[in-house]
């Protein structure tokens, strides 16, 4: 792994040159890991000008921003404590909470970067967080808050999640294998992911969030409930609240970490709702797990998937484990694919499911 | 008809042990409560979890079952929103302790109870609810950030939702960056029709300028600076026998509105 003075023995998936690309001038407050990733990711394919024809168009109190993150500047304030006085044990005087560390550092750089001005939130349910931000922003447009949402992820490398994520044994000594018989464990990534959501009507083509479901395990705080019971309710809700039914659902885009425990129950949960006719994959072989940014970055590709007619196989899957019942994808397939559903888990015990659809 | 229902409350902070006597307090009638002197201890959770349970979330299930017992409501039917500016500052400060160590030894249990959804983790945990729930985060701004997700979840999806705020100061180091200087948690009851008789009727709006709501007098200067206790002048404004209208401090230099009514 290569990361500064990191010495474990796991891969991680890092964003390069995160550390030459400072934040604008007018936002160099808000400096840390964290919201240059962040910045990056609103560069991106022409976010930022889509936002400001949407912000012209509805205007600026009428956008809400919400953004999942599970460590948020968490990056920055270790190397403070790096730093902290010898004598005195003070951190030092560059670092801030308010910029970096607090949780809604990053919705608020969002926020000002593009120049708005409606709800904001900085959502954080561990793994699940940008999954989240999706249902919040159809709550708050359908309440009458907002007429449209910038929604995103953003979470970055630091040594708590690694050396966290260690301690609980989860991380795999090789990149993370998902629903793999031999699969031992997550590799972590970072990543920034965005996107703009629009109140029903205006858009003409492209993909909808045509449903979401939330749900709780109340079992174990790390430890998913084996029955699978709370991934169920998620992906049924979800399913319900489009009026859906499991068999026009065409592609299941996993949580699919590469732990045992997740897999193994996420398979037994996708099976009582689908059985085995409906494929499955993960992505995080790709990406990583990017923890917080995690549910938006699966999003995207559920979105890409739609619109290309793309079911994505599951990298380095050698052989699926024999447990499993439901259909996974370990190749690529392509089809047309009318309705997809994405599956976030998080610590807490914190489910959503997303379901995503082509604009007909 | 846009307006959500207060039910029940729930309050934890110095001189204001529960929702009972903040309103005595509210009203003028006591100067302030006993002092908290320790932690609340959870009565309400087996004494095996009981132990589990970190310091915010403690102080948030603490009002959150208060709110709980003042309704006619099962924890199984109430979806959760979960607000806190601070988070839970013990433990980032040994997280950070732990890794810039050079043994760099991290308790498993320490991380994660140190995700931001660990009060509404544990609250299901202990109480069996399946119901959704969400974590957020405004920095000061965090009581009336909350609020709006959960008027949004009543409003949209005809849901009854807790809502908890919670900030607790931060220790040394940390704690000469942030100026939270009490503790404070408290748990609004919230639906769309209310079960038995509600204290107020809201209809909550945002709008363009900073906040004009005064903290009240009669309460904690302490307070002043915990975004959680943002939440005491619409509850003193909510105590009276006329309409009102509260101003609250909201995210991006702007400010929420709550038309409160009382319901008699």
């Amino acid at each position: 792994m290569d990361l500064d003075g990191v010495t474990l023995d796991t891969w991680i998936g890092r964003v390069d040159g995160t550390e030459e690309q400072p934040l604008v001038p007018r936002l160099a407050e808000f400096d840390c890991r964290n919201n240059r990733l962040a910045q990056i990711g609103l560069q991106q394919d022409g976010f930022d000008a889509a936002v400001a024809q949407a912000r012209a168009h509805y205007g600026p109190d009428r956008i809400a921003v919400l953004i999942g993150t599970s460590t948020s500047g968490m990056e920055h304030c270790e190397r403070a404590y790096r730093q902290r006085d010898p004598r005195s044990g003070a951190l030092p005087g560059w670092f801030t909470e308010r910029y970096s560390m607090n949780l809604f550092s990053v919705a608020d750089f969002v926020q000002r970067y593009l120049e708005l001005g409606g709800p904001a939130a900085a959502i954080s349910t561990a793994c699940s967080s940008s999954a989240k931000v999706f249902a919040s922003a159809a709550r708050m447009i359908e309440a009458g808050y907002a007429d449209a949402a910038v929604v995103g992820g953003v979470d970055s490398l630091c040594l708590t999640t690694l050396y966290g994520f260690d301690s609980l044994d989860l991380l795999s000594r090789e990149p993370c294998r998902p629903c793999d018989a031999a699969r031992d464990g997550i590799s972590i990534g970072e990543a920034a992911g965005f996107a703009l959501l629009e109140r029903p009507g205006r858009a003409q083509n492209g993909v909808a969030l045509v449903g979401y479901g939330e749900s709780s395990d109340a079992f174990h705080m790390s430890s998913p409930d084996p029955s699978g019971d709370g991934a169920y309710a998620a992906m049924q809700f979800a399913l319900q609240r489009a009026g859906v039914t499991p068999h026009e659902v065409h592609y299941v885009n996993m949580h699919g970490t590469g732990t045992p425990a997740n897999d193994r129950i996420e398979d037994r949960a996708i099976f009582r709702l689908f059985g085995d006719s409906v494929p499955c994959s993960s992505t995080k072989g790709w990406t990583g797990h990017t923890l917080g940014a995690a549910g938006i970055v699966e999003a995207i590709i559920c979105a890409l998937c739609v619109e290309t007619g793309l079911i994505p196989g599951t990298l380095n899957l050698d052989r699926v484990d024999p447990a499993f019942a439901s259909r996974v994808a370990a190749a690529q397939e392509t089809r047309d694919l009318r309705y997809v559903l994405s599956n976030s888990f998080g610590f807490g015990g914190s489910n959503c499911s997303l379901l995503v659809a082509k604009l007909a | 008809m846009n307006a959500v229902h207060l039910e029940s409350v729930g309050v934890l902070g110095p001189g204001l042990p529960d929702w009972e006597t903040t309103c005595r307090v509210l009203d003028g009638e006591l100067l302030q409560g006993p002092e908290i002197r320790s932690d609340p201890d959870l009565p309400q959770l087996p004494p095996n979890e009981r132990r589990r349970v970190p310091r915010l979330a403690r102080w948030a299930l603490a009002v959150a079952h208060e709110a709980l017992a003042g309704s006619e409501r099962a924890a199984g039917d109430i979806a959760m929103v979960f607000s806190s500016s601070s988070g839970d500052g013990e433990i980032v400060h040994r997280l950070c302790e732990a890794v810039t160590s050079p043994e760099r030894d991290v308790s498993p249990t320490m991380f994660h109870n140190s995700v931001h959804n660990a009060a509404p983790g544990y609250w299901s945990i202990s109480t069996g609810s399946r119901q959704r729930s969400v974590a957020l985060c405004g920095y000061d701004a965090s009581f009336a950030v909350g609020l709006l997700e959960a008027v949004g979840l009543v409003l949209s999806e005809q849901a009854s939702v807790m809502l908890v705020a919670c900030d607790l100061p931060f220790p040394a180091p940390l704690a000469a960056l942030r100026d939270i200087e009490a503790p404070f948690a408290v748990a609004l009851l919230l639906s769309p029709a209310p079960r038995g008789r509600a204290l107020a009727r809201w209809q909550v709006s945002l709008g363009a300028g900073p906040a004009s709501a005064r903290f009240p007098c009669m309460l904690p200067t302490a307070l002043a600076t915990n975004p959680a206790a943002q939440a005491l002048p619409l509850l003193a404004a909510s105590r009276g026998s006329v309409a009102q209208s509260v101003s609250l401090m909201y995210a991006g230099d702007r400010h929420m509105t709550v038309e409160t009514c009382p319901c008699r």
